[in-house]
Formats: C-alpha cells, sequence, structure tokens
C-alpha cells in the first residue's frame, strides 16, 4: 500500500526526513513511532502530496507520488497533524464542503455517507452549532469522521486519538479495528507506544529523521524464553531452580530456560507457593527505547 | 469546487458586512448632501458630486467614486488576501488538497469567488445608491454628461455598466497582488496589508512628477479615467490604456501565484 524508496526531505540545512525506506502492506496496522521532531509529520505530507520530496521516491497504493496521487486519494482517509474545519460552520456542513470539493463523490449517496461517519465516530447528534464551539475531542472526532466519508481502503491517520478522553481513545481504537476488519489498511503514527501496542500489527520506528526499526510487532515482542515468577517463598524457590534463576529482585525471580507449564508443576511438587507466573515478553516501550537510546539520547532530548 | 468556493464565500459574514459598509458610505455622503445643500463646487472635491444635487441619477457614478480609491481596494484585499493563507491557516487547506482537490483548481475556484465578490461589491453599491440618490435628489430624464451635452437615460444606463465593469477590472488588479501574496505567507493579514502597501506606493508615485517615467505603468495611473466615461463622446484612451495595464499585472501575478502555489510544501 505505501512503499517509500531512500525517500528524504531537506529544509534549509535541516534534514527533516532521511533516506526512510517504508513499507506497508495490504492489510496491515502499521504503527509510525518516534518523537515529536523526528520526521513523522513531515513524512506522512510527503505521501500526501502536501511536501515535496528532496530525493527518493514514494508509492501509495500503486500510484507515483505526487504525480499519480490525485487517482488514489480519493480512496485515501487521512488526519494530518490534528483535525481542521471551518469554525463559522457547522459539522455537517463541513463534511458536506469537503466532500463536494473533490472528485468522485457522489451527491445522491453523499447525505447518508456523512451520517454514517458521523456514527461511527459518535457524533450523531450533534446539532447545527459552529465547529468554533467545540470540544478539542469533539474536533478530533469530527476530522476522523471526515477520513471515513468515502469508506477509504486505505487510512493515514496522525495522532488520531489526541484530544480525546479515556473511553473515546478506547471507541476510535475499536472503530479502527473494525474497518481494519472490513479491510482497510491503517497507517496510524504516533507518539504513544502504549497506544501503538494495542492497535498495530507492524510497527516502524523513526528517529532523527531515520528509519531505525521496521517490524513486525509479534516478533518485537516474542516470548524471550524465561519466565517471571512472584513467589513468597524465594529461598526455597532458589534451592529448587538452582542456576536457571537468571534474576532475584525482591520477591520476583526470572526463570532462564523454562517455560510456564514445566515450572507450575515443579514449583508445586516443591511446595513454592506461587503469587504469579507467566512468560517474558518485552514490551514495545522496551524495544524502542533499546534502539533509539543505543549511543543516541536524542529521544530524551527531543521530547515535547 | 468553484460552487464550494462561493458556498463558503456568502456564508461568511464578513463577506455581507463589508459589502453593507460599501454601501452606507455613500449613504452617509448623500445625507450629508441633502441635509446642507452644499455641493462640492465643479472639478473639487469626489468626482460627479456637484452635479448629483440637480440630478440623483448621476449618484451611482459618484458612489463608485467614493468607495474606488480606499474602502473598495481595502475590501477586495481582504478577501483575496484571506484565499490561500487563511486556509493554510485554519489547517483547512491540507485536507482540500488531499481530499484531492488539484492546485491549479484551487486557486482558479478561489479567484471565481473573488471576482463573484467584486461584482457583487460593486454592482450592489451601483444598486443602492441608484435608489438613494433618486429618492433623496429626485430624477432627471435630462442627464447632462461632464462634457455639457445631454445623454438619454439608455446611455447612461450603459455608461453606468462599464463603469462597473471597469472599476471590477481595476479590483481584480487589488485581487492578483493579495492572492499572490497569500500564496507566500500563512498570515492573511499580512497578504491583505501587503496589497494595500503596494497600492499606496503606486499612488505616491503617479502623483510625483520625480516618477513621470514610470508613472503611466502603475497599476493605479489610470484608476479614476472612469469618469472618461461620461464625457460625451467618451473618451477611451485612458480607460484603454488602464484596461491593459490591469491586464498585465493581473496575467503577470496570477502567473506568480500559481507557480508558487504549485510547489509550495503545505506546512501548516
Amino acid at each position: 500500500m505505501i512503499i517509500t524508496e531512500s525517500l528524504t526531505k531537506h529544509f534549509g540545512s535541516t534534514v527533516a526526513v532521511d533516506s526512510v525506506d517504508l513499507e506497508v502492506r495490504e492489510g496491515d496496522r502499521y504503527g509510525f513511532l518516534g518523537p515529536n521532531g523526528s520526521g513523522k509529520t513531515t513524512t506522512v505530507r510527503m505521501l500526501l502530496g502536501l511536501v515535496f520530496a528532496t530525493s527518493g521516491r514514494a508509492r501509495v497504493m500503486g500510484a507515483e507520488v505526487p504525480q499519480g496521487l490525485q487517482h488514489v486519494l480519493p480512496n485515501v482517509g487521512s488526519l494530518v497533524e490534528g483535525p481542521a474545519a471551518y469554525g463559522n460552520l457547522h459539522g455537517r456542513l463541513n463534511l458536506e464542503l469537503l466532500d463536494a470539493a473533490g472528485p468522485r463523490s457522489s451527491t445522491t449517496t453523499r447525505r447518508r455517507r456523512i451520517e454514517d461517519a458521523l456514527e461511527r465516530v459518535g457524533l450523531s447528534a450533534i446539532d447545527r452549532r459552529p465547529v468554533r464551539a467545540y470540544s478539542l475531542g469533539m474536533r478530533q472526532r469530527l476530522g476522523i469522521a471526515a477520513a471515513l466519508l468515502r469508506q477509504p481502503s486505505l487510512l493515514i491517520l496522525d495522532e488520531p486519538t489526541n484530544g480525546l478522553d479515556p473511553q473515546g481513545i478506547r471507541e476510535i481504537r475499536d472503530l479502527l479495528l473494525t474497518m481494519n476488519r472490513e479491510g482497510t489498511t491503517l497507517f496510524v503514527s504516533s507518539h504513544l507506544l502504549a497506544e501503538v501496542e494495542q492497535l498495530c500489527t507492524r510497527v516502524g520506528v523513526l528517529d532523527a529523521g531515520r528509519l531505525v526499526l521496521q517490524e513486525d510487532l509479534a516478533t518485537l515482542t516474542a516470548a524471550t524464553g524465561r519466565v517471571l515468577v512472584r513467589t513468597p517463598d524465594v529461598p526455597e524457590a532458589l534451592t529448587l531452580l538452582g542456576r536457571r534463576v537468571e534474576r532475584v529482585d525482591g520477591d520476583r525471580l526470572t526463570v532462564a530456560g523454562a517455560s510456564v507449564s514445566t515450572l507450575v508443576p515443579d514449583l508445586v511438587a516443591a511446595r513454592v507457593r506461587v503469587d504469579d507466573v507467566r512468560e517474558e515478553r518485552p514490551s514495545l516501550e522496551d524495544v524502542v527505547l533499546s534502539i533509539t537510546s543505543n549511543g543516541d539520547d536524542r529521544i530524551a532530548g527531543l521530547g515535547p | 469546487m468553484i460552487r464550494v468556493e462561493l458556498r463558503k464565500l456568502l456564508r461568511r459574514p464578513r463577506t455581507w458586512v463589508s459589502i453593507g459598509m460599501l454601501c452606507i458610505l455613500p449613504l452617509i455622503v448623500a445625507l450629508l448632501l441633502k441635509i446642507s445643500g452644499l455641493a462640492p463646487r465643479p472639478g473639487e472635491g469626489p468626482a460627479f458630486l456637484s452635479a448629483v444635487l440637480a440630478n440623483g441619477a448621476l449618484f451611482p457614478a459618484a458612489a463608485l467614486g467614493i468607495v474606488l480609491p480606499l474602502f473598495l481596494p481595502v475590501a477586495v484585499a481582504v478577501i483575496a488576501g484571506d484565499s490561500i493563507a487563511g486556509e493554510a491557516a485554519a489547517g483547512t487547506l491540507r485536507y482540500l488538497l488531499t481530499r484531492p482537490v488539484g492546485r491549479t483548481r484551487l486557486l482558479v475556484a478561489k479567484l471565481g469567488a473573488i471576482l463573484l465578490f467584486l461584482l457583487l461589491a460593486v454592482s450592489s453599491v451601483a444598486a443602492t445608491s441608484y435608489v438613494i440618490g433618486v429618492t433623496l435628489f429626485g430624477y432627471q430624464p435630462v442627464i447632462t454628461s461632464l462634457s455639457g451635452t445631454a445623454i438619454t437615460p439608455t446611455q447612461l444606463l450603459e455608461r453606468t455598466v462599464l463603469v462597473v465593469l471597469y472599476i471590477a477590472w481595476s479590483m481584480v488588479g487589488v485581487a492578483s497582488v493579495a492572492l499572490a501574496l497569500s500564496t507566500f505567507t500563512v498570515s492573511s493579514l499580512a497578504a491583505t496589508l501587503g496589497a494595500l502597501a503596494s497600492l499606496v506606493l503606486s499612488q505616491v508615485l503617479v502623483s510625483l512628477d520625480a516618477a513621470g517615467a514610470v508613472s503611466p505603468y502603475l497599476p493605479t495611473r489610470y484608476w479614476l479615467s472612469w469618469v472618461d466615461l461620461f464625457r460625451d463622446p467618451i473618451l477611451w484612451h485612458n480607460v484603454q490604456r488602464g484596461v491593459v495595464i490591469q491586464g498585465v499585472y493581473v496575467v503577470l501575478l496570477l502567473g506568480v501565484s500559481w507557480a508558487r502555489f504549485m510547489t509550495k510544501d503545505i506546512t501548516t
């Protein structure tokens, strides 16, 4: 769906995006990560033809960027750096004008498509108040509704849950998962690792304009082959497991070369009480912080 | 797309407020004239005002003469300066372009909306001031041209339409400056003020003898030549020059706007 080769953008002497090779496959839920200022938004803008690349190429849904974009953009829904609307007009009219502005917009289905989109983002009951009076969360929902107007086969969303409360974040996540099941490819940029971990199947990590990681989430967070055990009987457990225990931290043991299903019967047989036992899996945060901090502490320096 | 732009234009309170202001200004002048009965002497003050007391049908021309030097350019520069910069500042530009609306199409639609605003504004001033003039000063079927000969009411109507078009065309020049600046900045205010500053500069140079060599090529040089359309016979020379010079500026500036907008990184 999205392929870039050495995509690069300079703004004057600053290199915003440096030779990025993205690969987003059809059906992916792709999480595009990176600290603020790492070039995520510039990359998204290049994919949508808003910003022109200094060098390198990109293809979106098979179309060359930017020349071929006019043909594919009607099937791409996007949210770039927050929603935007005409403040003096109400929400429905904003969607209507946006829809009418571009190609492939059937006037006969417009009203229904607008109502569908509003329904999906939880705004079906909005009245004729001008958008200027909307809360941040409502604007965000309206922006997502605008992206959904034409049943897009690719959604490019920049920080889609910005300004939403925890309830809203879950609603939008569920909506995106449903759409993905219905066949929409998702490309979601975010600096919230936990959010991406809950939503995405594949991640790309940008750091200071460079793509430092691109991998399936399942591979990144695969079990390490170690088991974490929490027990009040630490000395007994140590006697039983001996040198297989790699680390002791209070009542927590890290056990190597074991699986939960073989370890638990052994512990129970030796009358070691167990509070908690589970496989060790690195979190996305562990992975991302380990690669972006490798000889480069920019991630801490570039935060908001 | 042009229809979308028109709907946006017509739904903005700003559009109607500025047209309203343009229409009220001649009304104030007319009321003062009526109450005081003191018209400027012929050849002094805004064109035509001296003749209005005798014949209200000439008031549209006088009214256009009143709003032309300052108020009309301000209104046009506000609308045109906001056209691209306003969308960029509000962020709606990125959603229009990814909708997708081609950049050329968007620019043409913006220009179309500006032209409609212009015609609407200039004809509103002409229409309301006709009503004001005839109500306050009465209607005389015998109309005296600036040359002292009589012209028929039909001729007067024709000439008023020509004046509306000529003034609108002069304003397209202002609009082009504001539109071009609007593609360079995200501040509508900067684009509007920049356009007005260029007009002030042009006016200063027009009145400066030392700038005589460039004066015939300045955008505002022939703005007031619409008065010649009320002479009998019509003095076409300056009007024609005015139309051509505005045309050159319009083509040049629209070219600049287009070239700039096509290659611009949209980072707002």
